[in-house]
């Protein structure tokens, strides 16, 4: 099944487009992409993406418009978020 | 909560020289001591070990909010006796900071205000005199040794003696090294009397069973007075609520143990409502840690959020990023202080084979490894390196001079 | 830093901004106890935070109910009414809301908060987008209605990617319209891998494996009684036409052993299990799969209720559950709950516990009497024997004792802190651990982002395992049950006191 894509409807996933219909997450849109992992563990480097799904677990977390650990999973997507892979903890700094 | 493992207590063992009551930080370090003194050691714990007020803590080992007095002489032996423990425990392990995250990382006491600044610099002068190291740090270095300070504080003093550690890990490993020595440690096994002949203590009394010992060591932190009790001597520890918070992971943003100058204030003070100052430092996990609350409130358990948000509030004083960063959980413990802010350590004369090492209030961590050496010294019949007079247990009973 | 927000909802005339009654949960708990008080008189308040009412069950998108909407009536009901008391200005609903905290009464100074009222600390906001911002309500009953969520298990590859719950399965085909992928493999226990293997056929993917690793009398037992009264028997004849049309044949004493993979999930090992379930030796099969959906019913949230001072109890499914009395109400006044937390037992019961809990939160609020039995008659009688039947039915899915069996020590228990079995054994054989709390503080397990939500029954087990003791469920006490930023921390209200 695929969903209806409006033109226009996109945010950015490390510098590419995502499209994403009304009322999607993140962390689904990414998912109907085909990406599957947009982080990666701070001890191990590994890559996680969603598990849950409904924002228990926070293994989906990403780094969205320079905010890192969002849940992927219960993050709106809107048009222009700039969303990227977070690595560990994110960058440092605030 | 836990499951008691209760194990039975074989006569057919000869009797330990010594038993320890309380398997916290203090407790192991004392059984560590003992048993590389050559002793054979029992430690009970009614819970598991490290279940008390040392699972509660920050794993401070300050020098730096100790004026120059027993306190600090003991803060300045044990923290030589941490960092020897923790050198000596890598060699045999490989675990760097012996396995319990032990760091030298120094502490960095900040002022908000030029009188604050005035007493930290006076605190500064009176303790290089005791044998601190310490450097004066005006507010336009701060931002060097801690690139995420607020901007505007009026400066500060940096102490590079002072460490921090993980206290579970650390009461673990110090007993899992005595375990290697022969010692035996018997979580799940309460003391419910002490076992007399004539005046003298000679052993303990447990649900499972009668345990003769040469010596007793009451470690049982804030529950010392109970013990005390048991053997009919008065030992006035009284508990002394705190809270902490804990942040989800960050990125490392917080390179030593800072605070504010109001904490070396709040530890000395007998005010007994809510008093709170902010202690800030990461872990090697990457979580920050958000202390320190005091709250004479005995054993309540709650943690009130009035006090969850003052602590944020302080925090972020100190650390503007730190508003952006996410509590995750907190925790209480409750310390265990003396009417006169000093620990109990040593012989109780009021009890021939009773010794004491409790009581130390919100420096239990720092101060125990300093602890279980003086105390392995006396039960070995030795000189303590350290005057033990003023932590004497039958000084609450002197008549005032 | 942002400051509190004011509040709708208020009675007029009330001092401090205290409400009637909060509801914390839109899911059917939540909304038949926010319906149910409102219609009673109480003003309240439902704090939820999803986006959309309707919680795991009812679970949409913005265009509302899609194809996969189960029981259509009951959730017509349920928002016709909603709808109703929100125009009438009994009902205040806010969604996106994260209730952090819950203080019940207090009496004590160390307590930091006097008085009768219920304190419900939240957040709002901070989505990715802005910051987030406190809101604090005092109100005079809560009803916790926050649900559950999957339980879960460690099993070896199982933090792959494509790795996930049957409930994220769902949420991601009702809410988001996603597919999970093509070849699914769907395995665990209990009723619930049913609804959502059969929506992943029909929504065009391949299911190469259901397993089960019951032995099938549950699913039997499961549709049989909750046929009753409703249409739940041609909900069951349903599913069994999809998987028949599709020729998928669930395979019962079975399960996913492994999941296998460099950067993602690529297949998994499906094995036959002995009566106490462990392994069948030899029996393991490689399945080829890009997504996994593993779950053993369900974990319900009980953070909330715990923190005001509620008891907890054991449920029939071997999880916990939150002690109270038919209509809610917990030890601590004031202070009620409905659905999961009285125990998993679905959404027609969820109804039910939750129309009484509505009932007697209004009347503790408005200083009236809760209804005589013989007024709620029919509710409690459907009651008791919806929970008579959801027990029977968490029996015949018992999670098989032997899966610490399937695990070796490389394989992670936390998944947040990465920590494998081996550092959890090393733990105890080492350091002497002998409960799960100190095994915690000694590795972190259990204590990163998820505060153990993922890893703590599991731990709980492990521990007793290897110790050779009894487990102790319920022994992860949280008292932050979402993480909020120290800022929203710093501005919220102080208690009264």
């Amino acid at each position: 099944m695929t969903a209806d894509r409006p033109d226009g409807a996109r945010f950015s996933f490390d510098g590419s487009p995502v499209p994403f219909t009304p009322g999607q997450s993140v962390g689904a849109a990414l998912w109907a992409s085909g990406v599957r992992s947009w982080r990666s563990t701070r001890h191990e480097g590994r890559p996680r993406g969603l598990f849950c799904g409904i924002g228990v677990c926070f293994d989906c977390l990403l780094t969205v418009d320079g905010r890192a650990d969002q849940r992927a999973c219960v993050t709106p997507a809107r048009p222009g978020l700039d969303v990227r892979t977070q690595v560990g903890s994110g960058s440092d700094g605030g | 909560m836990f499951t008691a493992v209760t194990f039975a207590l074989r006569r057919a063992e000869p009797a330990p020289d010594v038993v320890v009551v309380g398997a916290g930080v203090v407790g192991a370090a004392c059984a560590l001591a003992a048993a590389e003194a050559g002793l054979a050691v029992t430690v009970l714990d009614r819970g598991p070990l490290a279940g008390g007020t040392t699972s509660a803590g920050e794993g401070n080992l300050l020098v730096s909010d100790k004026p120059p007095g027993p306190e600090l002489a003991l803060a300045l032996h044990s923290l030589d006796a941490w960092a020897t423990l923790a050198r000596e425990l890598t060699e045999r392990t490989g675990r760097p900071g012996g396995g319990f995250e032990f760091e030298a990382k120094g502490g960095l006491i900040v002022a908000t205000g030029e009188a604050a600044l005035a007493d930290v610099a006076t605190l500064a002068t009176a303790q290089r005199g005791a044998g601190v190291t310490v450097t004066d740090v005006p507010a336009a270095g701060l931002s060097d040794l801690e690139p995420h300070l607020a901007p505007d504080l009026a400066g500060g003093a940096f102490y590079p003696q002072d460490a921090q550690l993980q206290p579970v890990l650390a009461a673990a490993h110090l007993l899992a090294r005595a375990r290697d020595l022969g010692a035996r440690v018997l979580p799940g096994t309460e003391v419910v009397g002490l076992l007399r002949s004539g005046g003298r203590v000679v052993g303990v009394r447990t649900a499972g069973g009668e345990l003769p010992a040469g010596a007793v060591v009451n470690a049982a932190g804030p529950w010392a007075s109970a013990i005390g009790e048991l053997a009919g001597v008065r030992l006035p520890v009284l508990p002394r609520r705190g809270v902490i918070l804990v942040t989800t992971p960050l990125p490392p943003l917080i390179r030593h143990k800072v605070y504010a100058a109001e904490y070396v204030a709040d530890v000395a003070s007998d005010h007994a409502g809510l008093e709170s100052s902010a202690v800030v430092e990461g872990t090697p996990s990457g979580t920050v840690l958000v202390g320190a609350s005091r709250e004479r409130v005995g054993f309540a358990p709650g943690m009130p959020v009035a006090v969850l948000r003052r602590l944020a509030r302080q925090a972020v004083r100190l650390f503007p990023v730190l508003g952006g960063a996410r509590l995750l959980r907190t925790y209480r413990g409750y310390r265990p202080y003396c009417p006169d802010h000093l620990p109990v350590i040593g012989a109780d004369p009021r009890a021939p084979g009773l010794f004491h090492a409790c009581g130390h209030e919100g420096a239990g961590i720092g101060l125990a490894a300093g602890t279980g050496l003086l105390v392995a010294q006396v039960l070995a019949g030795r000189t303590p390196d350290l005057d033990l007079t003023p932590f004497r247990p039958e000084r609450f009973e002197e008549p005032a001079a | 830093m942002a400051a509190e927000r004011q509040l709708d909802g208020v009675r007029e005339g009330d001092t401090a901004g205290v409400v009637d009654v909060v509801v914390v949960g839109a899911g059917p708990a939540g909304l038949a106890a926010a319906v149910e008080a409102a219609t009673a008189g109480a003003r309240v308040v439902v704090l939820d935070d999803q986006p959309r009412p309707g919680g795991q069950y009812w679970r949409q998108g913005p265009a509302g109910p899609g194809r996969y909407h189960h029981d259509r009536a009951g959730w017509d009901r349920l928002a016709e009414g909603l709808r109703g008391q929100v125009a009438a200005g009994r009902v205040d609903h806010r969604p996106d809301h994260q209730v952090w905290r819950l203080d019940g009464p207090g009496d004590g100074p160390g307590d930091g908060h006097r008085g009768a009222l219920v304190v419900v600390h939240a957040v709002t906001g901070g989505r990715g987008a802005d910051g987030e911002v406190p809101v604090t309500l005092r109100a005079r009953a809560v009803v916790v209605a926050t649900g559950a969520h999957d339980r879960v298990l460690p099993f070896p590859g199982w933090e792959l990617p494509g790795v996930l719950t049957p409930g994220a399965v769902q949420a991601l085909l009702k809410e988001h319209g996603v597919v999970a992928g093509r070849r699914v493999v769907v395995g665990g226990s209990g009723p619930f891998l049913l609804p959502v293997a059969t929506a992943l056929l029909q929504a065009g993917a391949q299911v190469p494996a259901l397993v089960e690793a019951g032995d099938g009398r549950g699913w039997l037992r499961g549709w049989r009684g909750l046929a009753a009264g409703t249409d739940r028997l041609g909900e069951a004849a349903g599913y069994a036409a999809v998987l028949a049309r599709h020729r998928v044949r669930p395979r019962l004493r079975h399960a996913v052993v492994a999941a296998h993979g460099n950067d993602r999930v690529e297949a998994v090992t499906v094995a036959r299990l002995d009566a106490g379930g462990a392994i069948v030796p030899g029996s393991g099969r490689q399945v080829a799969a890009d997504t996994v959906a593993v779950g053993w019913g369900f974990t319900a949230r009980v953070d909330l209720a715990l923190q005001a001072g509620a008891v907890a109890v054991p449920s029939p499914d071997g999880g916990t559950a939150v002690a109270a009395d038919p209509f809610g109400r917990t030890a601590v006044p004031g202070v009620l709950v409905a659905g999961e937390l009285l125990g998993v037992g679905g959404a027609p019961l969820a109804v039910l516990t939750g129309r009484l809990a509505g009932t007697a939160a209004a009347a503790h609020a408005l200083g009236r009497p809760v209804p005589p039995p013989a007024a709620v008659a029919d509710l409690l009688r459907r009651r008791r024997r919806a929970t008579a039947f959801a027990h029977t039915l968490a029996t015949a899915h018992p999670v098989p004792p032997g899966w610490p069996g399937w695990l070796d020590d490389a394989t992670v228990v936390c998944r947040c802190e990465e920590v494998r079995l081996g550092r959890l054994h090393e733990a105890i054989d080492v350091l002497g651990a002998t409960d799960p709390r100190t095994a915690k503080l000694l590795t972190r397990t259990g204590m990163g982002w998820c505060q153990g939500r993922s890893c703590a029954e599991a731990t709980s087990t492990l521990v007793a395992v290897r110790c050779g003791t009894a487990p102790e469920p319920g022994w992860n006490v949280r008292p932050v049950a979402v993480p909020l930023t120290l800022d929203a921390l710093a501005a919220g209200d102080d208690d009264p006191s």
